[in-house]
């Protein structure tokens, strides 16, 4: 009986059994996308205060350029990561990646800091 | 006791923040849905910590009525909050997976519980300072 069960794209590259029927890849590409999301409204309030700040000159361009940076960063590993999940069964996290994204996560309240000192 | 569990947690968290790739030596590799799932916990931690630390930057640009120093104080205490909160998604990662590598039970924590409380308070002290008027 089992045997019968007609096999979606069977033929194509990748076979449908290397999919998890839990749609565990797909979920966790999900979440990384959510999280740039969160990341990118953090960098956009950052952006709205340095707005605010202009009059400040030189440092408020310094923290601009920083703020870009780190949120830069910050997506372009998110998005090797869920390139990562396009195949069947991804690699585990790099610690090297954790680290990275906490270190920009960091990066955004040292910020925040800094504009507030500011201000 | 205590105190010595505590400190021997300390210098292993501190071992496994300058190398962690040692994590991947040491047991088995888990299932991959596992290891995923370890992660997906990971980014929502880190999305709370993003969440307070735009608290932070929303506080000190959407209440400017309120007086400087409770401004001030409010927007720092959320942005130490949310590098905290990334801090302890990444220890609680490495830890999660290093478990599972082992076989042994995941570690429990007092964290989530500690954020709820002072979450809880904050919104409080906000509702009462909203109700004296002090922000507009």
């Amino acid at each position: 009986m089992e045997r019968e069960r007609p096999v979606a794209g069977g033929a194509g590259p990748r076979p449908a059994s290397d999919r998890d029927p839990g749609l565990q890849p797909e979920r966790t590409r999900l979440a990384w996308r959510r999280t740039t999301l969160s990341v990118t409204v953090v960098a956009l309030l950052a952006g709205r205060q340095l707005l605010r700040n202009a009059e400040h000159g030189a440092a408020v361009a310094a923290e601009a350029v920083l703020t870009g940076l780190v949120w830069l960063g910050f997506v372009v590993l998110a998005h090797r990561r869920m390139r990562a999940m396009a195949s069947g069964r991804p690699p585990g996290l790099p610690p090297r990646t954790a680290l990275l994204l906490i270190g920009c996560t960091l990066a955004l309240a040292l910020c925040g800091a800094a504009i507030l000192l500011q201000g | 006791m205590r105190r010595g569990g505590g400190l021997r947690a300390a210098g292993e968290a501190v071992r496994l923040w300058v190398a962690p790739a040692r994590v991947r030596e040491e047991g088995t590799t888990p299932d991959y849905r596992f290891s995923l799932a370890n992660e997906r916990t990971f980014l929502a931690w880190l999305r709370t910590g993003l969440a307070l630390i735009g608290g932070g930057f929303a506080v000190d640009q959407f209440l400017p009525r309120l007086h400087g120093t409770l401004r001030v104080s409010f927007t720092v205490v959320l942005l130490v909050g949310g590098g905290l909160c990334a801090l302890r998604a990444v220890n609680h990662w490495v830890r999660c997976e290093r478990a599972m590598r082992r076989g042994e039970d995941l570690p429990v924590s007092r964290f989530p519980g500690a954020l709820a409380l002072a979450v809880g308070l904050f919104a409080a002290a906000v509702v009462v300072l909203v109700l004296l008027g002090r922000t507009n």
